[in-house]
Parts: C-alpha cells; sequence; structure tokens
C-alpha cells in the first residue's frame, strides 16, 4: 500500500470494478475508495486469477520440486521406519522441531499436499476455460487471409502462367492432402481470391488431454494410499500364513483402509533357496532367490479353492485377486531345543534370527519362560559360516555351509511374566543375571548343527538341531494403481501431441496480374516451434510442381522436398521475393 | 573369447575412445584457433548472414568461402575444413571404440546382460548417447560450434567414470533381473544425453544472450560463430522436447512398473525416484516457462540448467549422498531390516 492508513469504510461497500486496482480514480459510488481497495467479490476474483496464471503455476511447479528435497535428506518414516528411529536417537535437539515440520514424512505432509493441491487448482482453473476455447476454435473456421499476406514474416510469392483459379483449385487440393481444414469461402463474396487452411488442432487437444490425465494419476495415487495397504511378515520356511491383520509383523494401512477388503487368501512357503557367487567378481553375494509356496485364494470356511503352486522370485509377485505378495528378503533361523533342569522340553522349534550385515552374520533370542528350576534366555549370534582365523571367529559368507550359533546364556526373570509385549528380536535383561562358568567368566555357548551343550548350574541343556530359511514377503494392495499408470500413459500420449502436433495456418491467394497469375503463399507457426518456413516452401513446391514454367532461383521443388535441407537454407522465408 | 577378454577387451576400448576424444579435442581446438583470428564473413560463406535470424537453424558452416581475396585466409580456410572434418572424423572413431566397449562390457558377463548395470556402466552409456545425438544432429542443427563442448565433456565425463566409478563386471543383482532393465534404463539413458545436449545449447544461449545485451558485437572469436540466441533457444527447446518425454516414460510409467514387481511398491519416494520427480517437475517448468512472458528466454535457461543439474544429481549424487536409495546398486543382497513384533 502506498497510501497512508484511513479509516476503514464499512462493510459492504459497494465499488467500482476490480479494473481500478491501479492508482486511479476511485470508484464511482458515492463513498471515496482508496486505491487498490477491492470488495471480497473482486477479491475472490483476484485471487482466482492470480491463482490460475501460468506465473503462479510455474513458482508451485518449483515449490513442488523444492518441497519434494528434504524427503531425500530426511530419512522418511514411510519409506525406512528403522533408519528414522536411529536417525531421531542420534539428533535429539533437532527431532522436534522437524517433527513438528512433518520432516520424517514429508510426502503426507499437509504443507506438501498444500502445495500440490494448489497446483492442482491452478491447473483445474487454467484448463477448464481453455476446453470452451478449444470446442470453439473446433468448430470455427480457419481465419481469413490477411490483406497483405506478403507483410507476414514467412511468406513468398511466385507468377505463373495459370490461371488464378486454376492456382486456388490447385491449392485447395494440395492443402487438403496435407491435411489441412479449409475455411469455406463464397466463390462470389469477399475472401475469394484466397485459401485459408489450418490444421494441428490436436496440439491443443493433446495439452488438455495431458494436464487432465495428470488429475486421473491423482486420484489413482490417492486411491492406493488411502484405501490400499502395504504389510511385511516373516515366514520361516515351512510355515504357513493367513491373510488378516494378526498375521503381519508390521501392517500400514491407508485412512480409509476397510479390514473386509482384504483377500481370504493364505499359502504356505515351501523351500527357499538362492545360488551363491563362490568365486570371481561377485563373490559371497547371492542371486537367484527362490520360494516355492503353495497357495489357495480362499482360505475360510468351507468352500475353501483347491491349492495352487507358485514359485515365488524378485521381479515375480504372486498376485492373488487384487493383492500381491513379494520376496523381499530373507534370513536364518536355528531350530534349537531347550531342555530345562527338569528335563522337560521348554522351547523348541525354529527361531528367525535377524542378518546384521551382507554375510548374514544374524543376531537373535531364545527364551525359555517355562523352564525349570530358573527361566532360561540365549542371546547371541549365528554365523551361516564359521571359521576360526588365528582365534577370532569369523563368518566367511553368507551360505550356511558351516553354520554356528555361539550365545551367552541368562537366567532370572526374563521379563515375560508381567504380561507386557516383548519383542522376540530382544532380551530385556533387567531382572536377569548371566550364567558363568565355574571359574567366573561368562559361560558362552558355541555350537554346531547336531551338538548339545549342558548347562551349569543345572538349568539343563541346548540342543542346535538344525537351520531352516526364512523369507521376508511384502503384502500389498494397492487400488488405484492402473488407474495411475493409464493416467500417465495418457499423459504421454497427450504430451507428445502438444509437443510434436504444430498448428500452422497457411494462406495462398491467387490474382490475375498482367499476362500471368500473380501467387502469394504465407503460412503462420502457432506453437512457438517455429520451421514454419519448411512447410512454405514445401507447400510452394506442390502447388508448384505441375506447373513450373516459371521457376525463380531460391526454392525449387528439389530442395524443398527435403524439409532439413529447407530448414538449413531459409532463403524462401523471411525474405520476401516479390514485394521486397 | 573369454569373459575376462571381453571385459579387458572393454576397459582397452574406453580407454582407446577416450584418448581418440581428446584427439578430436585438439582437432577442434586447431579449427577454432584458426577460426579465431578470421572475421565471421570468412569461412562461413553457405551460412547466410540471416542465420542468426528466428527461422534459420544454422549458424556456423566451416566449409570453404567461396569467394575470397586474399591467399593469406585460403590457407586458413583450408587448415579449418581439413582439422574440422578430421576433428568430426576422430569423433566418429571415438564413438566407434566407445560403442565397443559397451558391447564387450556386456559379452563380459555371465549370462550375457544389457551394459547398464551400474553406476559405471550407466556413465558410460550416457556419454555414448551424447555422442550419437551430437553427430545424429551435427547437420540437422548445424553443430559446429559444439564440437569443442562435447568433445571436452564426453572424454572428461569418461575419464571421472575410469576413475570414480570403475568397477569389475559382476552378475546382475536379482533385482535387476528383468526385461524392464532393457526398457527402463535405455530410457533414462537417452533422456540424460539428449537433456545433456540441450542444457550444453541453454548456456551457450545464455552467454550470448549476456553478450548481445552487452552490445558486444565482435564479428571474431568463437562466440561470434555460435549461433545467435533465438536459434540456441530452439535448439535446445528441440532437444528438451525430446527428451521429457523419454524421461517421463522413463520416470513415471516403466520406473513404477518395475518397482512395482521388484519392490512391491509401485512409488515409494526413495531418494532417487524423489529426484528424478524433482528433475521431471522442473523441465516442465521449463516447457512452461518457454511460453509464458517475463520467463521465457533467460529464465526458461536457467530453469533448463537447473534440471541439468537435478538430472545429475539424481543420477550421481543420489548414490553418494544418500544411503538409503533402493537404486544404490554398490550393496547386493537383501537386507532385512524387519520391525519388532
Amino acid at each position: 500500500m502506498s497510501t497512508p492508513p484511513r479509516p476503514s469504510l464499512p462493510d459492504g461497500h459497494a465499488g467500482g470494478t476490480a479494473e481500478d486496482l491501479s492508482a486511479g480514480p476511485a470508484g464511482t459510488s458515492g463513498a471515496p475508495r482508496r486505491p487498490g481497495e477491492l470488495t471480497p467479490r473482486e477479491l475472490l476474483r483476484w485471487l482466482w486469477r492470480q491463482l490460475t496464471s501460468m506465473r503462479t503455476a510455474l513458482v508451485l511447479l518449483l515449490l513442488l520440486a523444492l518441497a519434494a528435497v528434504p524427503g531425500s535428506v530426511v530419512p522418511q518414516e514411510g519409506v525406512d521406519s528403522l533408519k528414522t528411529s536411529n536417525w531421531k536417537e542420534e539428533h535429539p535437539d533437532l527431532t522436534p522441531i522437524y517433527e513438528r515440520l512433518g520432516l520424517f514424512d514429508v510426502y503426507d505432509s499437509p504443507w506438501f499436499a498444500a502445495i500440490y493441491l494448489l497446483l492442482f487448482v491452478s491447473l483445474v482453473g487454467c484448463i477448464i476455460p481453455r476446453l470452451g476455447v478449444y470446442w470453439r476454435a473446433l468448430r470455427a473456421q480457419p481465419p481469413a487471409a490477411p490483406r497483405n499476406l506478403t507483410r507476414l514474416p514467412d511468406s513468398t510469392a511466385y507468377r505463373t502462367d495459370a490461371s488464378a483459379d486454376e492456382v486456388l483449385a490447385r491449392a485447395r487440393e494440395v492443402l487438403r492432402g496435407r491435411r489441412y481444414r479449409l475455411r469455406r469461402t463464397d466463390p462470389a463474396g469477399p475472401g475469394a481470391d484466397a485459401v485459408s487452411a489450418e490444421r494441428g488442432h490436436l496440439r491443443e487437444a493433446g495439452n488438455l488431454v495431458f494436464h487432465l490425465s495428470l488429475l486421473v494419476v491423482l486420484v489413482g495415487f490417492a486411491m492406493g494410499g488411502l484405501l490400499g495397504y502395504r504389510g511385511g511378515v516373516i515366514v520361516i520356511v515351512g510355515d504357513s500364513f493367513s491373510n488378516g491383520l494378526t498375521s503381519y509383523d508390521d501392517f500400514a494401512p491407508g485412512d480409509l483402509f476397510d479390514e473386509t477388503d482384504m483377500e481370504p487368501f493364505c499359502f504356505t512357503v515351501e523351500d527357499f533357496s538362492a545360488e551363491w557367487v563362490m568365486s570371481g567378481p561377485g563373490q559371497g553375494t547371492a542371486r537367484g532367490f527362490r520360494a516355492p509356496i503353495s497357495y489357495r485364494e480362499d482360505c475360510a470356511g468351507t468352500d475353501a479353492s483347491e491349492a495352487k503352486s507358485y514359485d515365488l522370485r524378485v521381479n515375480h509377485p504372486l498376485s492373488i485377486g487384487d493383492t500381491d505378495v513379494f520376496l523381499i528378503g530373507h534370513g536364518y533361523a536355528p531350530v534349537v531345543t531347550i531342555r530345562d533342569g527338569e528335563g522337560n522340553v521348554a522351547a523348541g522349534g525354529p527361531r528367525v534370527f535377524l542378518p546384521q550385515s551382507q554375510d548374514f552374520f544374524s543376531f537373535g533370542v531364545i527364551k525359555a519362560p517355562d523352564a525349570k528350576p530358573g527361566q532360561i534366555a540365549l542371546e547371541g549370534l549365528f554365523y551361516p559360516t564359521f571359521a576360526n582365523i588365528d582365534g577370532d571367529p569369523v563368518n566367511i559368507m553368507g551360505d550356511d555351509k558351516n553354520p554356528l550359533l555361539s550365545m551367552s546364556v541368562y537366567t532370572g526373570d526374563i521379563g515375560l511374566d508381567n504380561g507386557s509385549a516383548q519383542s522376540v528380536y530382544a532380551l530385556d535383561k533387567t531382572g536377569t543375571e548371566q550364567v558363568m562358568k565355574a571359574d567366573g567368566k561368562p559361560f558362552r555357548l558355541d555350537i554346531a548343527p547336531g551338538q548339545t551343550v549342558r548347562l551349569p548350574d543345572g538349568l539343563g541343556s541346548v540342543t542346535f538341531e538344525r537351520v531352516v530359511p526364512w523369507t521376508r514377503l511384502q503384502i500389498s494392495q494397492t487400488p488405484g494403481m492402473k488407474l495411475a499408470l493409464g493416467g500417465v500413459v495418457l499423459a504421454l500420449v497427450g504430451l507428445l501431441g502438444s509437443l510434436f502436433i504444430r498448428p500452422r495456418r497457411v494462406w495462398v491467394r491467387a490474382r490475375a496480374d498482367g499476362a500471368g497469375t500473380l501467387v502469394e503463399v504465407a503460412g503462420l507457426d502457432r506453437s512457438g516451434g517455429g520451421d514454419v518456413a519448411a512447410e512454405l516452401a514445401e507447400v510452394v513446391a506442390a502447388l508448384r510442381g505441375t506447373d513450373d514454367t516459371t521457376a525463380r532461383g531460391g526454392s525449387g521443388p528439389s530442395r524443398a522436398a527435403d524439409p532439413d535441407a529447407a530448414q538449413a537454407t531459409p532463403e524462401a522465408t523471411g525474405t520476401n521475393e516479390e514485394d521486397a | 573369447m573369454s569373459d575376462q577378454a571381453w571385459e579387458t577387451l572393454s576397459n582397452q576400448a574406453v580407454a582407446a575412445s577416450g584418448v581418440v576424444y581428446f584427439l578430436a579435442l585438439l582437432a577442434h581446438l586447431v579449427q577454432w584457433s584458426v577460426l579465431r583470428k578470421l572475421p565471421v564473413s570468412v569461412g562461413a560463406q553457405s551460412a547466410p548472414a540471416a542465420a542468426a535470424d528466428a527461422s534459420g537453424g544454422v549458424a556456423v558452416v566451416t566449409g570453404p568461402a567461396t569467394h575470397t581475396h586474399t591467399a593469406e585466409p585460403r590457407d586458413d580456410e583450408q587448415r579449418i575444413e581439413l582439422f574440422g572434418r578430421l576433428g568430426l572424423l576422430l569423433t566418429g572413431i571415438a564413438g566407434l571404440a566407445h560403442a565397443l566397449a559397451l558391447v564387450a562390457r556386456g559379452m563380459a558377463a555371465d549370462p550375457n546382460r544389457v551394459p547398464w548395470g551400474n553406476m559405471y556402466e550407466f556413465t558410460v552409456s550416457g556419454t555414448f548417447v551424447v555422442t550419437v545425438t551430437y553427430l545424429v544432429l551435427y547437420r540437422r542443427f548445424a553443430l559446429a560450434w559444439m564440437a569443442p563442448i562435447v568433445t571436452f565433456l564426453v572424454p572428461s565425463l569418461l575419464m571421472a567414470a575410469v576413475i570414480w566409478l570403475h568397477k569389475p563386471v559382476t552378475p546382475l543383482m536379482d533385482a535387476l533381473e528383468s526385461p524392464w532393465l532393457v526398457i527402463h534404463v535405455v530410457s533414462a539413458v537417452i533422456a540424460t544425453g539428449a537433456f545433456t545436449v540441450g542444457g550444453i545449447a541453454s548456456v551457450l544461449y545464455l552467454v550470448q544472450d549476456r553478450r548481445l545485451r552487452k552490445g558486444e558485437v565482435s564479428d571474431r572469436g568463437y562466440l561470434a560463430r555460435v549461433p545467435g540466441p533465438a536459434v540456441l533457444d530452439r535448439i535446445a527447446y528441440r532437444l528438451h522436447a525430446f527428451a521429457f518425454p523419454v524421461w517421463t516414460f522413463a520416470v513415471l510409467i516403466t520406473g513404477p512398473i518395475w518397482a512395482h514387481q521388484a519392490w512391491s511398491t509401485y512409488w515409494n519416494w526413495d531418494p532417487k525416484e524423489v529426484w528424478a520427480f524433482i528433475t521431471w517437475v522442473v523441465y516442465a517448468a521449463y516447457l512452461h516457462a518457454r511460453s509464458t512472458a517475463g520467463w521465457k528466454g533467460r529464465n526458461a535457461a536457467i530453469l533448463a540448467l537447473v534440471g541439468l543439474a537435478t538430472l545429475w544429481y539424481s543420477f550421481i549424487g543420489v548414490n553418494f549422498f544418500s544411503t538409503t536409495s533402493q537404486h544404490s546398486y554398490a550393496a547386493p543382497a537383501v537386507v532385512v531390516t524387519p520391525e519388532a513384533r
């Protein structure tokens, strides 16, 4: 505001039009208006006009790009929650600020949504009026020829012996053949001495399709985020999984997710195998992961469907209805039996150990709360291929060539009695004491499959039976995915149209001039892409192809037939040969 | 031939192509150092004076002049032509060696595969596309002025790839074993190459625009022979307009399809995805800016260069500065981090 503040005017003040934004005379009605003052309606209209302007759209686009950056720098809750929690622990000062700003969840944050929603509003506001304009343009005739064609930047002229009518008939034929739309003219009326032609309407159609398709993509994307879910589960080979909320280890539903949409399938992981590269480059890495599973599409009730089998591999998910099952990881589960001091089996079966590194050196916990006389818990490491190198225990590679369990033993209250939830991958050691050897050093189990070790103090014994692999599966339902994909494909088609279709207008005027006929040809490029010169040269060449009696230098047919050559030698354009 | 021999051949071919690119650069430098002394009107006869106007695509043609008056310039023109052609020929030869390096790289793997499984291979492929784009468009857009830049840029990038990114040939990790590796990466590489060449045109647009704005109208020197801003703007636009749909195809169609198959989510805001998206948005802004009053010209060219920066960052930066990216193929095998139960 350039004017000093004055007492404000009463609400509902009737003003002039929005046009008196400038420092012009104030509104025409009674009370004087300050410069720059708007009625609410005017203000809204002004805001809307600003919002839907290309400049605003550009700024919003750049803002969107900028706003997406933090999500690639700060770990994202939705992408890698483990990394996020680690980061939070390392940065206790920044965490509250970042949390308030939504930086751990950028792409779901209100400010990110605000930007793209504004962008889409701007887009709609821009496209809707253009739909109407386009609809009218589609039905409109190509505009009449300007009076002086040679004044257009791209124009040329030549003389011929053919009559004006012949030239114009030929021009209609040529332009129609080049898929131009022609203006209907009254043979006797004004403008009968010229042919007006236009082509390339589909460019704007492509443009509109592109932008509207983005809306489709947004809807598809939103559907996936709101209605879908993604869950992860570790399934030990031989175990079964039945689709239901409680079966998952982690589960991320959309905001509008409905549990009844979950499909009632179940499956059993029959086996798991991987090929380990034993030599050469890439040694020690694995590939060819394969988990054959047998599944049934409907396990509920009595009319359970029959079992089918599928070879689950990376890049080859299993689709059951709308749900997809992916193989995304694997690991080892040692089968360990713990017998207590009374000789009863206190714990048994495979226990999932989590890989700590690429070589599947893994960490895990085995708990036996029912053991008597004291509870037993084992915590320690699993070596898939153990080797003792100069007294140091080393894991050679990820394949289970020489498995070894190396665990510490704890007894006492292992934390399962008070009913609070406990991770099966961690041991709460507050109520426990570590089991010691007779010489006072910590007791450590180092056992290979088939071996049994007796625990000190009559606690019992531990048997390492064998190792079974486990698979980590991701199961997700993404409604709207095909819609989003279709939207992008449609957008691409529209984009191609809007980038490569060149809307052009061409006019041909012929009139008797002395002995012959003077033909003027002019073109107008409406895309900003620019090379209407080549097009014009081709049109002229076609026009003159049959009656090339008065050929003039510069734009012979042979040259004009090659668009690149014509483009590289723009002599026929810019220089008005006849009327210069 | 054994795989080892193929790999050696590939390494040697990369080195050879780098050397030949460098020789091409030298030839072009000689060409331009001679041209520098001559006014623009000499040595550019076949380029009409109207070249800088809005309708043409030509500015510099280093062919022989048809009518010159003294013997000395004629001598120079012969040298200009000789070295110009030599440079182009050497670039072509280097391009062949470059292609051989890629083929051999693919043959060296067991089983044979496409040569873009890691960043080193992607860089070698991407620079190859730059060369091919330049050679294919050389005549059409009269890119003689771009010769020194391309023959400098390509061997430099190759050298960087060999020094910092080189890796022995390894089998593909499982997630990459997919037909989409061909479709997705080929389109990304092509778009990268075309965006890069377009970016070169945008840089020169800015330089020329500034030069004209300052009223420097010397008729000698390199810049005098680079086409005018209007022509550069159009060349840049054409390249970007070609690359943008290809990039759309790579990032927003094949990428999500493959991501869904391999990682179970078609769009997970993985850092690579984020930066590919940012690149897409910035180039979309460029295309819009070019037709918006107040943004066309200088600002649009700057946007194109911002786009190029984000493109290169999404290709190289993400792999170095972001460890979470599923696209960082330095680490094979699947790492599992399940949540606590």
